[in-house]
């Protein structure tokens, strides 16, 4: 396993991201975070904590979990469903959905709908830790922590501290596994 | 799982990670658009022999809310010849495109049979004095959201036991999640054997009524035959009943359910139906949060893998 990021450049990665969001939004102002269970929680909170060191503002953050919106639910097991939370009324807001990893769009696109559901935003914006490119959907971010070229056969690891115990980002060829 | 037709061979695993899901369809079921996609296109029916209207209607409103279809069948007043009607019955739904059958029926064993006719995940809605399970599921979410757990919890099971599927199943979705089972009833209405119920039995409800954490009526079912098993109905609310001064011995917390219909003034005095520790339309609204589950469950795994993949 190939160690691409380490906490330090995850924790600069976030602070990033948050100076983009704050820049494109001039502001924090209408801007709700929507962190993808599992990973994208703890990242829409910290990209939050880091826009409130900047700006002295604190944005709501929501969770969402897509297990429902799943395109594949008849082609695998049963999945857990984890809590859906958000704290504010979404519309027109300007939602920021945040995940670990973009791979072939299938999540935010479960997540697209699932927000529809929810309210109706001012617009919907898509802010990842990783892309790690192989898109199957017309989808692409705007914000990334690192673009990471990748193989199909490559697996790509994400770990944060309130999630795994530890911060990083690992590569790894699936068939050494 | 394939199909859900007894809480007896369900392990703990599956009944709290049927609670969890359950959970989670209680949020949905609060939203302002209470409805999600994941049975699109899927077609729930529901076979009920036996007139109900709140458990139908609670299975309908699940699969509605999970974007599901739903096939109603009921055969009316017409007085059908069980074995082949049910056969001939299920196999006319399947060919319809059933994907999930719900079936009720007041013989015992009839969704296990026809979960043996059709090729898709059959539910028991009810089978006689045998098994209700969602019922089980929907009680066992009701305790759990109120004091968290079952674990260590004295639950007590008051009326016609015998006749009662309600409380077979309780009884093993109960104890497998933790909670003690005390039945309580006069000896003509508990089981007849009680050989391998995971539970306790006594006649006295008085001796026992002060240390429930939960208070479990059921309706005594004459059209089982209930009534004949005890003198009079005043000797039975005199000892069963959950009368004012009998509520008022409750432990500070405890709660009373009851799966419906009510008959106030007998099993349950019309006051405490009324109070707010009085849990019964809770289990109603809950009903379909743990009836949702189920059908995800069915629909999603393996349950349905065979056709979408073929």
């Amino acid at each position: 396993m190939r160690q691409v990021m380490d906490g330090d450049d995850v924790q600069r990665a976030i602070s990033r991201i948050a100076h983009e969001i704050l820049e494109r939004h001039h502001g924090a102002d209408g801007v709700v975070l929507v962190g993808i269970h599992t990973r994208g929680v703890p990242l829409a909170r910290a990209i939050a904590d880091a826009i409130e060191r900047f700006e002295h503002v604190r944005v709501p953050v929501g969770e969402l979990d897509i297990g429902l919106y799943r395109d594949d639910l008849r082609r695998r097991p049963t999945p857990a469903l984890a809590r859906t939370l958000i704290p504010v009324d979404l519309t027109e807001e300007r939602v920021i959905l945040v995940d670990d990893v973009l791979y072939t769009g299938r999540t935010v696109r479960a997540a697209l709908d699932a927000v529809s559901d929810l309210g109706r935003p001012q617009a919907i914006e898509l802010a990842v830790l990783v892309d790690r490119g192989h898109r199957q959907l017309p989808i692409r971010p705007d914000y990334v922590g690192k673009n990471l070229p990748t193989s199909t056969a490559e697996r790509v690891t994400v770990r944060l501290h309130e999630v795994d115990g530890d911060c990083g980002v690992w590569i790894d060829d699936e068939e050494t596994r | 799982m394939k199909n859900l037709l007894t809480t007896e061979d369900l392990g703990r695993e599956t009944l709290e990670r049927l609670l969890d899901l359950s959970d989670e369809f209680v949020e949905v079921l609060d939203r302002e658009i209470p409805k999600v996609p994941p049975l699109r296109g899927l077609t729930v029916a529901t076979l009920f022999f036996e007139p109900s209207t709140r458990t139908r209607i609670s299975f309908e409103r699940a699969a509605k809310a999970l974007s599901a279809d739903v096939m109603s069948f009921s055969p009316g007043t017409s007085s059908l010849k069980k074995g082949e009607s049910l056969k001939d019955t299920a196999l006319t739904l399947r060919a319809m495109g059933a994907d999930i059958m719900v079936v009720r029926h007041r013989a015992v064993g009839a969704p296990w049979r026809v979960a043996e006719w059709v090729d898709v995940p059959v539910v028991n809605g009810g089978d006689g004095a045998h098994q209700h399970p969602t019922q089980a599921l929907l009680d066992a979410l009701t305790i759990r959201r109120h004091f968290g757990k079952l674990d260590g919890l004295e639950i007590g099971i008051v009326g016609d036991i015998r006749h009662s599927r309600v409380a077979r199943s309780d009884v093993y979705a109960f104890s497998t999640l933790g909670a003690k089972v005390t039945l309580i009833a006069p000896r003509t209405l508990l089981p007849r054997d009680l050989d391998g119920w995971p539970c306790t039995a006594t006649g006295d409800l008085d001796d026992v009524i002060e240390r429930l954490d939960v208070i479990y009526l059921l309706r005594v079912q004459t059209e089982r035959g209930g009534a004949t098993a005890f003198p009079s109905w005043p000797e039975y609310v005199s000892r069963f009943g959950l009368s004012r001064e009998r509520f008022a011995r409750l432990a500070d917390g405890a709660v009373v359910m009851h799966p419906g219909p009510m008959n106030r003034g007998v099993e349950i005095a019309p006051e405490v139906a009324d109070s707010d520790r009085a849990l019964v339309l809770d289990q109603v609204r809950l009903g379909v949060a743990a009836r949702m589950a189920v059908l995800f469950t069915l629909a999603t795994g393996r349950g349905l893998t065979r056709e979408v993949t073929a």
